[in-house]
């Protein structure tokens, strides 16, 4: 919480922790200073569940790079799969999340 | 400052214990002080973002080897209990503890502390990372607090887009109301707080001719303290501990 950038999204999956997998309904995105990730700042995401205990939670800390490297996969396994309705799908994207997942992600922040 | 020989007698009791919290709520806190009456004086250590951890749990016991009553309250505890990190992990995705719970909650041990038997009545406090900002701002709320040290306590500097609910005030607003003196230790490398950001503190503080001393240190960036930590700096942490305890040893200490 040095920088106090965070956004969260409503998800829904499962994740796999310590006791096994668990549903998930929240994501939470940070860009902080990591707590193992050897790099001075990290792209944070903890995958929560609201209901299960603390330990359960998926998360990582990645690169700024890595970041971007995982939203571009994320983005073009997408792409392959689902096609047509993906692309349905992005043009209901608010313009809102538009400039956060497009613009800051992809790209990278504006420093 | 105390010094330690080989023919002294040392010995500390480390231990959880509860203390009142912000709003007369009941909070964890771990405490360690040197063995025998005193009096000794005593630091409020606030833990960082990582959360309420070893690293923390370690420096707690390392002042009280430097002959200080220590305590270090658990600040999220109202976000349950597990591992430090995953508690952590929650506060994050909260986006944070709002600043009065923080404020109320250090004033608390900071009361607890003057309050005992072995006390000279004189108490610090300590923070680093968001705690070096919550440090800060304690330090400017609260009255009886005799010095503080914060350690690259980021968002002390705060645009108006910034602030929330939780952090409805930049800390640097709060500038005039400082009442004790500060030391700050910096990262020229650092990010959150930037060095320019820290000459804006120092700016205020001058502003209202505060006591303090700042330290920027070359080559290092946000927690070079933490060992156990990628931004780890032998030399400027060594340097910097011993300012951290020449600081406190001249606004805590009482002469023999």
């Amino acid at each position: 919480m040095c920088t106090g950038i965070v956004e969260n999204t409503k998800i829904s999956g499962h994740g796999k922790g310590p006791q096994g997998w668990f549903p998930l309904e929240q994501a939470s995105v940070s860009y902080d200073h990591p707590d193992h990730a050897r790099s001075e700042r990290a792209v944070i995401i903890d995958l929560l569940s609201n209901s299960a205990r603390p330990e359960s939670r998926v998360a990582v800390e990645l690169t700024p790079q890595s970041a971007r490297d995982l939203v571009h996969a994320i983005l073009a396994t997408l792409s392959r799969g689902e096609g047509d309705r993906r692309e349905q799908e992005t043009s209901e994207i608010t313009d809102h999340s538009k400039n956060h997942l497009l613009k800051e992600m992809v790209s990278g922040p504006s420093d | 400052m105390l010094k330690y020989r080989t023919d002294m007698y040392e010995g500390m009791i480390a231990e959880t214990v509860v203390v009142p919290g912000h709003n007369g709520t009941v909070i964890n806190a771990y405490f360690a002080r040197p063995l025998g009456p005193g009096p000794f004086p005593g630091v409020v250590l606030i833990h960082h973002a990582p959360g309420w951890d070893e690293w923390y749990r370690e420096t707690t016991r390392k002042f009280a080897h430097h002959g200080y009553l220590a305590i270090s309250p658990n600040i999220y505890y109202q976000f349950g209990h597990g591992a430090p990190e995953d508690i952590a992990a929650k506060v994050r995705a909260s986006g944070g503890v709002p600043d009065d719970d923080v404020v109320g909650d250090i004033t608390e041990s900071l009361h607890r502390l003057k309050s005992l038997p072995q006390s000279n009545g004189k108490v610090g406090l300590f923070g680093t990372c968001s705690a070096g900002r919550q440090t800060f701002l304690v330090a400017c709320r609260t009255k009886g607090v005799d010095a503080a040290v914060d350690c690259w306590g980021g968002r002390v500097v705060m645009s108006q887009q910034e602030l929330t609910p939780k952090y409805p005030v930049a800390p640097i607003d709060y500038t005039k109301d400082l009442s004790c003196p500060l030391l700050g230790l910096f990262g020229e490398e650092d990010q959150f707080p930037t060095p320019q950001q820290v000459v804006q503190h120092e700016q205020e503080l001058k502003k209202y001719g505060k006591t303090y001393e700042f330290h920027m240190y070359p080559k290092a960036g946000h927690g070079f303290f933490y060992y156990d930590r990628s931004g780890y700096r032998q030399e400027q942490a060594v340097d910097g501990w011993n300012k951290v305890f020449a600081f406190f040893a001249k606004y805590l200490e009482t002469p023999d």
